[in-house]
């Protein structure tokens, strides 16, 4: 069991779905939703729980919109 | 455990590790999807965050796609006219020199239109800090050829290529600088992988750092897609930026303490 879990947030109607995010995880834990929001991109989200909370996603997002969350288990 | 009591325990605030800075508005970026525009921002107004310098900051906006920077960045900011961001910013650094002054610019405006202003102001040597962001290319009319723009590279108005006998050669404007006297630090970076953005944040922090010292202009270059411009996806055209761009704007430090340690 990993040591640490994380697990992202994030803001939908601002995501442009460009999937450089999905380029940058490490764990392959985000894909891209088959549903669009306000504007009609398809948004990314989370697919499974083996998110560790490393920022990647979150740093290469032009739009800025993740937010990441880490805790010890 | 379950998984819903580990999301509620995660959700909280204190377990946040990354969030979007403060620093920038909740305003949508007007950038297309992917462009580097928004990660260039994001770092530079992380640092000025970082170093608690948001009342003491004014920036620079210049035009092109990222005109409406003002928008973005919540401090203190001004506008110029086309390639005139460093004629502005030395004004403003001249007549408020207690303020950290940065000019955020891209090819088309620093590198055509404003190629005069910014040497002078490089050769002067003036105490602010060039934010250079060169996508080979004018992303906000359409796509058209800027002087930065390679070699055999197709754009709206070089259809069949850049060629070097008809339309000059491609300017290395951050080569260019660095050998002036009055450059402190060049360097060149780009935003294309966490690896990157992080040795960016680092070399726009040690440019603002530096900035404080009034030792001489600092000069980050932010080699960047336009994913629009060459018609490619964003991640398509993080990869061909690896592999066209990078060879002829190759990464990494130009200038450092006043000296040149690559050549040029």
């Amino acid at each position: 069991m990993a040591k640490v879990k994380g697990d992202i947030i994030v803001d939908i109607e601002k995501c442009k779905g460009c999937e450089v995010c999905i380029d940058a995880c490490p764990t392959h834990t985000i894909a891209m939703s088959e549903q669009v929001n306000g504007k009609g991109y398809h948004f990314m989200q989370n697919v499974h729980d083996a998110c560790t909370g490393c920022t990647n996603c979150a740093i290469v997002c032009p739009d800025g919109v993740i937010t990441v969350y880490r805790i010890k288990v | 455990m379950s998984d819903t009591i580990i999301k509620e325990q995660i959700f909280k605030p204190e377990n946040i590790v990354y969030k979007k800075t403060d620093l920038m508005t909740d305003n949508v970026l007007s950038y297309c999807p992917g462009c580097g525009h928004g990660t260039a921002h994001r770092i530079l107004m992380e640092v000025i965050d970082e170093m608690g310098l948001q009342s003491k900051t004014i920036g620079i906006a210049p035009v092109g796609c990222s005109v409406l920077a003002y928008e973005f960045m919540n401090v203190d900011m001004q506008q110029a006219a086309h390639g005139r961001a460093p004629a502005l910013a030395t004004a403003i650094k001249r007549l408020l020199p207690d303020k950290t002054v940065f000019s955020y610019q891209g090819d088309g405006d620093l590198a055509a239109i404003g190629t005069a202003e910014t040497i002078h102001a490089c050769n002067r040597g003036e105490n602010f800090t060039v934010i250079f962001v060169n996508n080979g290319i004018y992303g906000m009319t359409g796509g058209q050829m800027a002087p930065t723009t390679l070699e055999g590279m197709k754009s709206s108005t070089s259809p069949y290529g850049r060629d070097s006998q008809t339309m000059g050669h491609p300017l290395k404007m951050t080569e260019l600088v660095a050998q002036l006297p009055g450059t402190y630090y060049v360097t060149r970076q780009a935003v294309h992988t966490p690896a990157a953005v992080r040795k960016a944040k680092k070399a726009i922090r040690k440019a603002i750092e530096l900035q404080q010292q009034k030792v001489g202009m600092t000069f980050v270059e932010v080699v960047s897609n336009c994913n629009s411009g060459w018609k490619m996806t964003p991640v398509d055209s993080n990869k061909w930026m690896v592999e066209n761009m990078f060879p002829f704007y190759p990464l990494g430090d130009i200038k450092v303490d006043g000296k040149l340690v690559k050549e040029v």
